[in-house]
């Protein structure tokens, strides 16, 4: 890879600044009492207590997944922090009471959350390091029966309706990392959309990790009622600290007959450095259940940051015609690890996904597809297509595809498609003596390649995304 | 044509050049002047397609010695870029596929950086198409190209209309073709013929580098060069073309020899 290149891939990573910030932390280490702990500042009821300590005593029993294509340090899980969060008054009753240090950090972060500017059409949960910081429209939703708030303040407000569903999608041993979470998750997201609403505005969170030693273990949850309609986004970044960060988040989503949830991620956890020092581990379990009949669950991410990526953002096709998709581009530079897909299940007759991976791989970074398609006997008539695209950017850096078949109903239909493509010299020196630029040449091919993931973006957070990637790759290439 | 007292376009003198570490290129020497058609012909291995890729700047060969000047400029200290928006084109003899981008896109950004580094405004997508259509015509293509994905499964001769498109686009002053014709079946061959004679004018200046004579009866050059070992070895009319068609390489090959040998 020429040096040109080099540059073009190697930009600084913007969010790295630390907020500092008086904070209530409980000591290192994972026992009971730090689950009972956490619970208690938490005033939680008591079968999430029950909850957290049924998923850890599972957790015990388990080991950590060694099949992904990804190599780091065994993870001392005696010398994270699970619990830190900023001091302040324990009930805020607006924004006002919400300390200014935090409010400027999400600012500087381009997620503004005062009334006079925040964004008109998007209502954020802000979550730093453990807890949930501020909600914002949460009244106006309220109005259309629809309910925004942290998974904390739904423990408290709406027990019933997260006891209902919590675990549904992901039980708590369904696998290590999740265990993890169900045990000593500290907050994280709860939307609920009543039966025959479209949520007249997108719902976001932000998550920010910002202390150095604290694992984040978030947990949202998703429930669309009949007929209802909602469109969800994520983003997050953290910190520049040349140890690791777990992250080990829960997603879970329900949609209940012709109910319909999309869900987005923008994920730039910072990646470590370019030798491969620090970063986020950012070891997710995202699923996605299709209830109801003729629903259907959309994921589109767009993974550019963390040093290890895992995660398999999965639809469970129950309801019968229901549909899944699965939309994604995975960056991964310098040493940088991804090892990522989908899980279609296919359980309904008639029930139909489709899956768009891109993944690009720049400098010595490894990307790996992983997707699972499985047509159970009752799925009758189902159909996916799946289409895996890897591109390269230099010579150094590695792309795999580990697609997982089983079809156990002769009636169902797949398609798999997989293509290679490659950004070398050679194609950017066809751009260049046509006298387009390095960074254009580059950015148009990405942009290019990415098109049908971005299509399904919402349009604000598409651009962002094309800017993004962009900047990722600036100096990769040359 | 008369070229006498013309401007001169390119001028390059004792050029030495070589990748990875081994010479190919051990002193290069030629001058073209506006409104004249140069052809450099000669055996595989000669160093013409490495002549024509380090006049374009391709960053996998390095220049040891010598100088390029093309109107006046230093060439060789030009990122490749700046050569291309100069002036400077090269069809390749294998173009790129580059998928994911629209040739339409891509002839409009190429096509507005050059007129970016010519002070002239960047044309709208609209004011491009139109420009656009009549250029088509040169190389007889189908609008229904502009949409496909850059050389994305084009044949070996769509291609090479793609790279005359290009050059009727960017209205190069110097425009190198690399063994175009390699792969052309007649009919091709005679539409990319056609194509750069209808671009070459008297402001302008055309190196073809090819192996046969074959595109010497379409495109006649005003000097015809024969390269061996990474030098031109010797110089005449199209009348060389002719005799090195009747004759082969080896004949001029010996003579080479012999002089070194001396």
């Amino acid at each position: 890879m020429s040096a040109a290149v080099k540059t073009l891939v190697n930009q600084p990573y913007k969010y790295g600044f630390v907020t500092t910030i008086e904070t209530d932390t409980i000591p290192r280490g994972l026992n009971e009492d730090v689950i009972r702990l956490i619970s208690s500042k938490k005033n939680e009821p008591e079968f999430m207590l029950e909850f957290r300590l049924r998923a850890y005593r599972h957790w015990l029993k388990m080991t950590e997944p060694t099949w992904p294509h990804v190599t780091y340090p065994a993870i001392d899980y005696q010398d994270i922090i699970y619990y830190s969060a900023p001091k302040q008054k324990a009930k805020k009753n607006s924004l006002d009471e919400v300390d200014p240090a935090l409010l400027e950090t999400f600012e500087k972060l381009g997620i503004p959350l005062s009334e006079q500017k925040r964004l008109t059409n998007v209502a954020v949960d802000a979550i730093f390091d453990s807890v949930s910081i501020a909600t914002t429209f949460r009244e106006k939703l309220a109005k259309e029966g629809v309910i925004f708030c942290s998974i904390s303040e739904a423990l408290h407000e709406y027990p019933e309706l997260v006891q209902k569903y919590l675990g549904s999608v992901v039980p708590i041993a369904d696998n290590y990392f999740a265990a993890l979470n169900s045990a000593v998750f500290s907050d994280g997201s709860f939307v609920y959309i009543p039966k025959g609403v479209k949520c007249p505005m997108e719902l976001s969170t932000y998550f920010r990790i910002n202390s150095g030693d604290t694992g984040q273990f978030e947990r949202t949850l998703i429930v669309a009622e009949e007929g209802s309609h909602v469109s969800y986004l994520e983003g997050c970044t953290a910190p520049m600290y040349d140890s690791n960060q777990l992250h080990a988040a829960v997603v879970e989503l329900v949609a209940l007959d012709n109910a319909e949830i999309k869900y987005s991620t923008v994920q730039n956890w910072y990646a470590g450095d370019e030798n491969g020092k620090g970063g986020i581990y950012n070891f997710v379990t995202k699923r996605g259940l299709c209830q109801g009949v003729n629903s259907k669950i959309s994921w589109t991410q767009v993974e550019t940051g963390s040093a290890i990526t895992w995660k398999y953002p999965s639809c469970v096709l129950v309801g019968d015609n229901s549909v899944g998709e699965f939309y994604s581009v995975a960056l991964t530079n310098n040493y940088q690890q991804a090892d990522t897909g989908t899980k279609m299940v296919h359980i309904g007759k008639n029930t139909r996904s489709t899956i768009i991976s891109k993944g690009i791989s720049a400098g010595h970074s490894k990307n790996s597809y992983r997707g699972l398609v499985k047509m159970s006997p009752k799925a009758e008539g189902a159909r996916n297509y799946s289409q895996c695209d890897s591109m390269l950017i230099g010579d150094n850096a590695q792309a795999n595809t580990f697609p997982y078949i089983q079809v156990q109903n002769h009636t169902a239909k797949l398609e798999h498609e997989a293509s290679t493509s490659k950004i070398g010299e050679d194609q950017l020196f066809y751009f260049t003596q046509r006298g387009i630029s390095q960074e254009d040449a580059v950015s148009m091919m990405i942009s290019g390649f990415c098109k049908d993931v971005f299509n399904q973006l919402p349009m604000e957070f598409a651009v962002e995304a094309d800017r993004l990637l962009s900047l990722k790759l600036e100096g990769s290439v040359g | 044509m008369m070229t006498e007292g013309s401007e001169v376009i390119l001028s390059v003198r004792d050029l030495t050049a070589e990748v990875d570490g081994t010479p190919i290129l051990k002193g290069m020497s030629l001058e073209i002047k506006a409104g004249e058609i140069h052809a450099i012909m000669g055996p595989n291995g000669s160093g013409k397609s490495t002549f024509s890729k380090v006049l374009a700047g391709h960053p996998a060969y390095e220049v040891t010695g010598g100088e390029v000047i093309f109107q006046g400029q230093n060439l060789l200290e030009m990122e490749p870029e700046e050569r291309a928006r100069s002036g400077v084109f090269l069809a390749f003899q294998y173009p790129l596929e580059i998928p994911g981008v629209s040739n339409l896109d891509f002839l409009r950004v190429a096509y507005n950086s050059r007129r970016k580094h010519q002070g002239l405004e960047e044309l709208d997508a609209f004011d491009f198409d139109e420009l656009i259509q009549e250029k088509l015509d040169v190389v007889k293509m189908d609008s229904a190209f502009l949409s496909r994905s850059v050389n994305e499964g084009f044949s070996g001769g769509e291609k090479k209309r793609n790279e005359i498109l290009q050059m009727a686009i960017l209205e190069p002053k110097l425009a190198i073709l690399d063994e175009t014709d390699s792969g052309l079946d007649i009919d091709a061959l005679k539409i990319v013929a056609n194509g750069v004679n209808q671009l070459a004018n008297p402001e302008n200046a055309m190196l073809v580098i090819t192996h046969y004579q074959r595109l010497l009866n379409y495109i006649i050059p005003d000097r015809v060069h024969v390269m061996a070992n990474g030098r031109i070895i010797t110089s005449g009319t199209k009348e060389l073309a002719l005799e090195l068609e009747a004759r082969g390489y080896d004949w001029l090959l010996e003579a080479e020899t012999a002089e070194v040998a001396v």
